[in-house]
């Protein structure tokens, strides 16, 4: 047990060093020249020269390298030198928005793609189960800005129910939640169903059901709890991925959390919060996965770790 | 692998119909699309003097605009099919890449092992580390975009899993009797490579070159619409709907129509995709990006 979670640490430690390596390379191969932005046009290039010393932007790659992993296990993320701030200061105070969006989104794809693929798997092969998947196939290709845009014409400007954007109160919360919700429901759905009939195969099932357990039972009592492993790796790769902020739900829905920020920034070419947001979405993923690993014998006790 | 096994699709009825549906639908999109000049009333480019209302407005559909026109007055049903060439080329150039990458990554890393073999692999699993998207917007962000360009990055973006896939069938392929039996009887490394390997690898990539090329055309939509994938004149259901943004509310047929067809387009290459894993291998799954 220790010496599996000691092996999956140091697993995630690694992978961790390696995302910083990646993510060191692109801002060290960028053709945008921080030295000059902070100098400015009219600057000479004794200036600039002495600016880019002073940065250590003159060392060789593995010593910037250095400075800058141990920049990042001080908590410094670079500085962003279109907006003039700590890129760290940006990023923390973005988070709070994202991660509540993150909370929200995650419980409505679970709400309605279990729903939904429950049903489905409830009502294998026949015509509302085709038709059921058919509609998940529209959640997994509709792009999150399409989904944002049609919600945001149906809800909030045809019906006017809710806000056309902002942050702050509940009302603000349930369009982008709800968008990512009917999207990501799309993949649920199919991962539950298919891991539902997966599982409605095997033996013990046959048994509950010689037994006389209610169809019902046997769905939500038997079979879902062991149908739900799958479930429990993709919500790790959701949280992940929501760490990243929901760069085009957020943008459209005026929602304050990380992926706006990421988008402003493109908009700016202001590449160190890029790299910034993307490094903490790296992150998000890594701590996702593990938490998935972690959480799925607390689900399924087959499952040891060791 | 018998070249016939690879159009079958599954005996369910009902999913075979859905899954001929979408071929058709897709043969539909790809002769609108090689054929676009001819398919459209009027060049893409073109403004009209009464394309817009007197306050400068776009019109709504109409006889004489099918689509209505966009906010520069031009034809947004012509801009719309030539939109189609544009996720089309960029699917196929994209998704191209990202196969010959992923597969040449994969069998390399899979059938050769040794030191080169584990640093791929583990390159593979630091790229899985970052979102799509946001690994997208930073690459676009360091080249300027052009069609070309967006190819190449989402390519960038979208190989790794192909490489994962690819990887984990040849070792799988490697440990099989009939390669051990080939070895047995002093076949080359090259020759069990391509006669006995490669071939078998086929159906996971006609798999994935079906589902890729869905996930190319929404990546490429996306980094349209946030203003960083193809740019305008040249149309792409993306930008389409990133120019006319601000007509949003009172011209919604702006962004419901290339909406709906980046939606369409992408939903039968998933049906496409889907029913051909069904009947190939089911056992391969798809990534969620």
């Amino acid at each position: 047990m220790t010496h599996y979670l000691f092996g999956r640490f140091s697993q995630a430690l690694l992978l961790l060093l390696g995302v910083t390596l990646i993510t060191f390379s692109l801002l060290y191969v960028l053709p945008a020249d921080p030295a000059r932005q902070i100098a400015g046009r009219s600057a000479t290039a004794e200036t600039v020269a002495s600016i880019r010393k002073q940065l250590g932007l003159d060392l060789p790659f593995y010593q910037q390298y250095g400075r800058y992993v141990s920049g990042l296990v001080h908590g410094d993320l670079g500085r962003s030198y279109a907006q003039k701030t700590e890129v760290a200061e940006v990023v923390a105070s973005r988070l709070p928005a994202t991660l509540l969006l993150l909370g929200a989104a995650i419980a409505s794809e679970l709400i309605i793609g279990l729903g939904i693929g429950l049903f489905a798997a409830a009502h294998q092969g026949k015509r509302s189960d085709s038709a059921v998947m058919l509609m998940s196939f529209v959640g997994v290709s509709t792009p999150q800005f399409v989904a944002s845009l049609v919600m945001l014409y149906v809800f909030a400007v045809a019906l006017d129910w809710f806000p056309i954007g902002g942050y702050g109160e509940f009302r603000h919360l349930v369009l982008p939640a709800l968008t990512l919700g009917v999207l990501g429901a799309g993949w649920y759905s199919r991962m539950l169903r298919s891991s539902m009939i997966d599982v409605l195969t095997q033996d013990y099932i046959r048994t509950a059901r010689a037994k006389g357990a209610s169809e019902m039972r046997v769905l939500l009592h038997h079979a879902l709890r062991n149908a739900l492993l799958p479930v429990i790796a993709m919500i790790g790769i959701d949280i992940g991925l929501f760490m990243g902020g929901a760069v085009v739900v957020e943008s459209v829905f005026g929602w304050p959390g990380i992926g706006q920020l990421a988008w402003q920034a493109t908009q700016q070419v202001d590449i160190p919060i890029i790299m910034g947001v993307t490094l903490v979405a790296a992150v998000g993923i890594i701590m996702g996965n593990l938490l998935a690993d972690l959480v799925a014998p607390l689900v399924d006790p087959r499952i040891r770790l060791y | 692998m018998n070249q016939s096994q690879i159009i079958i699709l599954p005996a369910k009825s009902s999913y075979n119909s859905t899954a001929k549906f979408a071929a058709a639908l897709l043969l539909l999109i790809v002769i609108g699309a090689v054929f676009a000049p001819w398919m459209t009333p009027y060049a893409p480019e073109k403004t009209f003097f009464d394309g817009l209302t007197i306050e400068g407005a776009p019109l709504p559909p109409s006889l004489k605009y099918w689509f209505g026109t966009d906010l520069l007055g031009r034809d947004l049903f012509s801009r719309v099919v030539f939109g189609a060439q544009t996720s089309l080329l960029i699917g196929v150039i994209a998704n191209g890449i990202a196969l010959v990458v992923g597969t040449l990554v994969g069998v390399f890393a899979g059938f050769l092992r040794g030191w080169v073999g584990s640093v791929l692999m583990r390159f593979t699993d630091l790229m899985m580390c970052f979102p799509a998207l946001l690994l997208a917007i930073v690459l676009s962000a360091i080249f300027t975009p052009s069609l070309w360009i967006v190819a190449i990055v989402i390519a960038m973006v979208n190989w790794v899993q192909v490489a994962r896939v690819v990887y984990t069938q040849t070792v799988s392929l490697a440990e099989r009797g009939f390669v051990e039996a080939a070895r047995s009887l002093g076949a080359t490394p090259t020759h069990i490579l391509f006669r006995h390997i490669v071939p078998h690898l086929v159906p996971a990539l006609v798999v994935y070159g079906t589902l890729g090329i869905a996930t190319t055309v929404l990546l490429e939509a996306t980094l349209s619409f946030l203003g960083i994938g193809v740019q305008p004149p040249t149309p792409s259901w993306g930008n389409i709907i990133f120019e006319n943004q601000s007509y949003f509310t009172t011209a919604p047929w702006l962004v419901f129509i290339p909406g709906a067809a980046i939606v369409l387009l992408a939903v039968c290459f998933n049906v496409l995709g889907d029913a051909l894993r069904e009947a190939l291998d089911p056992t391969l799954g798809a990534r969620r990006t």
